[in-house]
């Protein structure tokens, strides 16, 4: 990538954060309420695809990070006194300990033991909170009360968009980034021309779990109340890497892609047809696997790119 | 002694669980992550059958199982085939076929909350059982003892026939199994069909025990795979000695600690497993 190009697409990012800035000035209620949500998934979707978009490492583990800051956030400030910004500022560190645990137990082996092992994490870790909540503290709710508003969150999910997107802008031009791509192509070739794939992976999973951590914990005051149940649903885990998939992750920019359309088809079928949301997320992967393997964004390129080839 | 034989008891249809889905990543090399739902299937038709004609869960079995074969292998062959064929490579085939059968498990939990969004509850045999000197369930002990009759025949088939030798060979190298001559497609069918028959019969067996609902499949999917991960893929004698070692923590932990922690005891077993033994209980270190 050449040094003016880089330049151009920063500037770009720039506008387009900008504007996004602005949606608060235009958009309230319901429709900030949606652009909470949409901010809220493409931090998710985008932390998430710069680990398991070069890896092809399907990680289910958002839930549980973003479970464990939210209920982080709640049980520091109902059980323990404490403020809104310190709990803000724990959260993301403790979610990337944890992910951390994870990376250098599961990441040394092939991707399923992976798969597998996050697949029931969200689960397991509500269960365990649940039991300490009933045995322990006492308390089954938790409250979480301060005078942020949606829009309040919404920018601080913008902003920490931005952190995310040129943290991965970065990633791609780095060493790590060029070590991932290689894992993905080919974990063997990897290790065999001197990449630590596990080191890579766990680096970029540890940074995946501080940003669901810290997305759960700054968007802990929109709901007010948390319970475990609530936090810790294993749906978002899946929506995640729907969007994620649907937009592509070959780009920086592709989970957006998906994230904006699936995040609205979503709200329409939970304000209509909330019953068959397990099922439309369930047709969504069938569509995803079979009919858009690299994701809209990877279709267009494909069309493009045929397109150029015979009109030369 | 109690929690032993209880323990013992679950870990059998664990195994029989497990069985289903080892034949289908062991041989069809598909990691089939709705396999806990055909597992609810079989309970859920378990229930109906029995709320509407009394007709007991054992007979249900017998018309389960050639269902569930048949919509296995359907499904194999209409929507996993294309995938094996597209794959490049082992890892490619792992992210698809894992994504699939994400959405397959999803719309079937989706359609399964549609019919019934409760949970199954019906009380079959639910009388104690004497062994020494202490009282069981007896559905418990009818469960046990089918799971170990249709673990049984499967390994009969599998060690002592040639179709089943076939198997055996797909499930060692698929490459290699082809070069002398054996129909790898059509096994892998076979080996799904029948995985997804044994699992769906292990799901109507727990359903006499365990009071199940539509969207619990993804636990014992869970379970079902910290089985074969300990046991080692493919490893039938590994399999059964981590379902009865799995049942064991889940009963002991149930017991004397909470009965909400038995995922929890099962993943502290999965951790232990991958940090020390990754490689299964009985399985060699890859050189």
């Amino acid at each position: 990538m050449s040094h003016r190009s880089d330049i151009k697409s920063l500037i770009w990012g720039a506008i387009l954060l900008l504007l996004a800035a602005c949606v608060p000035l235009v958009a309230n209620g319901y429709w900030m309420s949606i652009a909470l949500t949409i901010a809220m998934f493409t931090v998710l979707a985008t932390s998430w695809a710069l680990f398991s978009g070069p890896t092809h490492y399907i990680s289910l583990a958002t839930a549980a990070f973003f479970g464990v800051g939210g209920y982080l956030v709640g049980t520091g400030m109902s059980d323990y006194n404490m403020g809104f910004w310190p709990m803000v500022a724990i959260a993301p560190i403790v979610g990337a300990v944890l992910a951390f645990l994870i990376g250098i137990a599961t990441l040394r082996l092939s991707g399923v033991y992976f798969v597998i092992f996050t697949l029931g994490l969200a689960e397991m870790i509500r269960t365990l909170v649940s039991w300490i909540q009933n045995n322990f503290t006492g308390s089954r709710g938790l409250y979480v009360l301060t005078d942020l508003t949606e829009a309040d969150i919404y920018i601080y999910l913008v902003i920490l968009a931005a952190a995310v997107y040129l943290a991965g802008w970065w990633v791609n031009r780095s060493r790590l980034g060029f070590a991932l791509r290689i894992i993905g192509n080919d974990e063997t070739v990897a290790r065999h021309v001197g990449i630590n794939t596990a080191t890579s992976k766990v680096i970029l999973f540890t940074f995946s779990g501080f940003v669901a951590a810290l997305v759960g914990a700054l968007i802990a005051p929109r709901y007010t109340y948390i319970e475990p149940n609530g936090v810790f649903s294993p749906e978002l885990s899946f929506i995640v890497v729907i969007m994620a998939l649907l937009g592509g992750t070959g780009r920086l920019w592709g989970p957006i892609v998906g994230v904006i359309p699936f995040a609205l088809l979503q709200e329409f079928i939970n304000a209509n047809y909330s019953n068959y949301s397990t099922l439309v997320m369930g047709i969504a992967f069938l569509v995803i696997v079979y009919f858009l393997p690299k994701g809209v964004v990877g279709r267009i390129e494909q069309a493009l790119a045929t397109r150029r080839r015979s009109t030369w | 002694m109690d929690i032993i034989i209880t323990g013992l008891l679950l870990g059998g249809t664990y195994a029989l669980i497990a069985f289903g889905l080892n034949m289908q990543y062991g041989v069809a090399r598909i990691m089939n992550l709705a396999n806990g739902e055909f597992l609810v299937l079989g309970a859920l038709a378990a229930f109906w059958i029995f709320l509407a004609d009394a007709i007991s869960p054992i007979l249900t079995m017998l018309i389960v199982a050639p269902l569930a074969f048949f919509g296995n292998w359907v499904i194999y062959k209409v929507l996993l085939r294309p995938l094996v064929r597209r794959a490049k490579n082992q890892g490619q085939l792992e992210v698809d076929s894992i994504l699939a059968t994400f959405g397959m498990s999803f719309a079937l939990v989706g359609i399964m909350v549609s019919i019934h969004g409760e949970y199954f509850t019906y009380s079959y045999l639910a009388e104690p059982f004497e062994i020494v000197g202490e009282t069981f369930a007896l559905n418990r002990i009818v469960a046990f003892c089918f799971a170990v009759l249709i673990g049984g025949a499967l390994w009969l088939w599998l060690y002592f026939t040639r179709p089943g030798m076939a198997m055996r060979a797909v499930s060692v190298s698929t490459e290699a199994s082809g070069l002398v001559g054996i129909n790898v497609p059509r096994m892998s069918a076979l080996a799904f069909a029948l995985g997804g028959a044994v699992t769906t019969m292990g799901g109507t067996l727990i359903s006499t025990f365990i009071t199940l609902d539509a969207s619990v499949g993804v636990i014992f999917t869970m379970k079902a795979l910290i089985i074969i991960i300990m046991g080692g893929v493919g490893d039938i004698r590994g399999a059964i000695v981590a379902a009865v070692i799995l049942g064991l923590v889940e009963t002991t932990v149930a017991r004397l600690i909470d009965p909400g922690l038995t995922l929890a005891a099962a993943y502290a077993i999965f951790v232990l497993v991958l940090l020390f033994r990754p490689q299964g209980l009985f399985g060699r270190r890859p050189t």
